[in-house]
């Protein structure tokens, strides 16, 4: 168990900045997850804690030491990667035990530690087998036990489930969440998978263009996120947004679409008093809309229904509003005629207003 | 149009198109095979008659080789032999004279191996770490190593023929195994460092990557991950550098002494030797014996030979 702590990491391949000026510090027993799409800088920030590549300016610090100049094997931390890199020379034991024979670890010592990890995961009855007499879970499950046995002070997980089917990432989702409860020890997840940051992370930091754009316990990226990038990212299907210009000031606070009508959004939260006439993006996730509820009288706005997809526990309703096209979460049983108007309503309290031009959150 | 010729291939042609209507109408039983379909006739005609092509002159030496001299004077060199003798075999081994020497090639036999293994062990073990540094640790200024390295490659021998000899001569190890042992390991270097790096990086980078955490350093990765995973290159840097090295005539003839002069400069001896008469059943026998280390190599480990040379298209 230890603190991780990364402060004004630089990274530079050739001339292209992947980091610049990160910081981040994870607390001990903490999970964290790095969310970002591809190239994002994520596994970069997460090989640099490791010690993987070799980093332009900054420090690293893990459990109180600066270990910004130290090899990885000097930085107590387990690995485990997308590819599961297990030694295919080797069967599972060689690979459980490798890390404590190159540490010279005494022999009953090795076997005891093998035991609790793969009683752990459930891996005793593969010992003796080889990596390619391996199904993929099973893989994942010795790479993970590799890191367990050394007794490291943090885990670092590169994408472990990306390669594994839905129904076995889902399964090995639930048993690394137990696994993190049981050990208690910090843990850094890479992921693109916004499923996976939401479900296992204390908090998620999600990335892009090298940047935390926001680090916060998963509901607060979900219900308030920080920018634009961030609430388009998170969610699935993505939020709504809708473009227009802020109206009212801080009293009667409005958005009026490009046709002429009005939003209104009594009750919104804003950070600082917006400026009349001010571009700004509305954010709506489409769970938050419901339909045919007029007797609010803020929230409101008509939309026009293009397409209903069943998606078995409930549909999704696509329809426009002005010139964007928004989705609302409906009943499996609700029906709609394309072409058709139809009133949403939202809480405002719930949504979210960007600023059109920096993205930011008003 | 009346040419049967014409009528066979229409009637082969047509076969083609049933058998295939036939497939798509449901399969039903094994496969119809067609031994004697044109295709096969084609390539196996060419396989044939490439084979015999280059098979004959091994013919012509075996067959010559087992023949007494008045039966080679006969001039039929196509003809087996009436009476085989194996003493042009015994001649070429042990008696064959090469200037004032008569012990035949077995003298040459042993230097080449003298001269063969430790060039063979010490070349590959110093690429393979090469290519492995190259690969897996980007040192700073590896690119720029790597490059002079292969450029190395496609330096002629000739233009250092003489500047290696000048080497070896201060260093005092002009005319000795050693020195020669030298030269290989050296010009092997190129071509087997490229081999290796390239396999090195053909592995996956993450496999690398999981021994560093695991706290493995340079050579325990090297010695316990990467060498267990690499037999099939380094079977095929052996077979390049035991070829390449048992061939060799120039190195040999240049940075030894006659008495240390590998198989194949001694058997050049032998064969263009002016006085006497040429005993050509001799001189067979001794090019047989020469060039059979090299085609014992390939017979052995032809397979694991193929396998190398694709292992690095194929991940797994």
């Amino acid at each position: 168990m230890a603190s991780v702590s990364v402060r004004d990491l630089d990274v530079t391949f050739g001339h292209l900045k992947v980091l610049e000026k990160l910081n981040l510090e994870v607390e001990e027993g903490e999970f964290i997850v790095l969310l970002g799409p591809s190239g994002c800088g994520k596994s970069t920030l997460l090989n640099s804690v490791a010690g993987l590549l070799d980093i332009t300016d900054g420090e690293i610090w893990i459990a109180g030491d600066n270990v910004t100049w130290k090899e990885p094997k000097d930085r107590h931390i387990g690995m485990v990667f997308q590819s599961y890199a297990l030694y295919p020379r080797m069967t599972v034991e060689g690979n459980l035990s490798f890390g404590l024979k190159v540490a010279r670890v005494p022999k009953d010592e090795i076997k005891r530690r093998i035991d609790g990890a793969a009683s752990l995961l459930q891996i005793e009855s593969l010992l003796k087998r080889r990596p390619s007499q391996l199904s993929g879970g099973q893989r994942q499950r010795v790479a993970i036990g590799r890191a367990l046995v050394r007794d490291v002070n943090v885990f670092l997980f590169d994408e472990p489930l990306s390669n594994l089917d839905a129904k076995l990432r889902t399964e090995l989702r639930v048993e690394l969440k137990k696994l993190h409860h049981k050990l208690n020890s910090t843990m850094i997840y890479v992921t693109h998978d916004q499923i996976e940051a939401l479900t296992l992370a204390d908090r998620v930091a999600v990335m892009h263009g090298g940047v935390i754009q926001q680090l916060a316990p998963p509901k607060e990226i979900y219900r308030r996120p920080v920018n634009r990038f961030v609430a388009g990212f998170v969610g699935s299907p993505a939020m709504n947004f809708i473009e227009g210009t802020l109206v009212g000031g801080k009293g009667a606070p409005a958005l009026r679409l490009p046709d002429g009508s009005e939003v209104v959004l009594a009750g919104y939260d804003f950070i600082d008093v917006p400026g009349e006439g001010r571009p700004a993006v509305l954010g709506v996730r489409p769970e938050q809309v419901e339909l045919a509820s007029s007797e609010a009288n803020s929230g409101i706005f008509r939309i026009e229904v293009s397409l209903v997809d069943p998606m078995g526990a409930d549909s999704l309703l696509w329809g426009s509003v002005g010139a964007d096209t928004v989705s609302v979460r409906i009943g499996p049983d609700d029906d709609y005629k394309v072409g058709e108007t139809v009133t949403g309503h939202f809480f405002p309290d719930h949504a979210s207003v960007f600023d059109a031009a920096t993205g930011a959150r008003l | 149009m009346n040419n049967p010729a014409t009528l066979s291939v229409a009637v082969a042609s047509a076969d083609v198109i049933n058998e295939r209507s036939g497939a798509s109408a449901g399969p039903r039983g094994p496969r119809p095979k067609r031994r004697f379909s044109r295709r096969n006739i084609i390539i196996y005609g060419t396989l044939i008659v490439v084979a015999l092509y280059y098979l004959l002159p091994l013919y012509v030496m075996v067959v010559t080789s087992l023949k007494g001299m008045p039966e080679i004077r006969v001039g039929n060199v196509f003809a087996p032999p009436i009476e085989i003798t194996f003493e042009p075999w015994v001649k070429a081994w042990a008696e064959a004279c090469t200037g004032l020497n008569c012990e035949g090639l077995s003298r040459g036999f042993w230097n080449s191996v003298r001269i063969l293994i430790p060039s063979v062990i010490l070349s590959i073990i110093i690429a393979s770490i090469n290519g492995y540094a190259l690969a897996n640790w980007r040192f700073k200024g590896a690119d720029v190593f790597f490059t002079i390295l292969i450029f190395g490659a496609f330096i002629p021998y000739q233009v250092m023929l003489y500047p290696i000899v000048i080497l070896l001569r201060e260093l005092g190890l002009y005319g000795s195994l050693t020195g020669l042992v030298m030269v290989h390991t050296i010009f092997g270097m190129p071509i087997l460092t490229l081999l290796f790096r390239n396999y090195f990086t053909s592995l996956p980078q993450e496999l690398f990557k999981a021994a560093r955490v695991d706290g493995a350093g340079f050579w325990g990765i090297y010695l316990r991950i990467m060498v267990p995973m690499s037999l099939p290159i380094f079977v095929v840097a052996i077979i390049l550098q035991v070829t390449g090295i048992w061939n060799d005539f120039l190195f040999g003839v240049v940075y030894t002494k006659p008495d240390l002069y590998p198989m194949t400069v001694q058997l050049n001896n032998i064969v263009n030797s002016v006085q006497g008469v040429k005993e050509y059943n001799v001189n067979m026998a001794a090019t047989i014996l020469t060039g059979a280390v090299p085609l014992i190599v390939y017979f052995i480990s032809g397979k694991l030979f193929v396998r190398g040379i694709a292992a690095g298209a194929v991940k797994g």
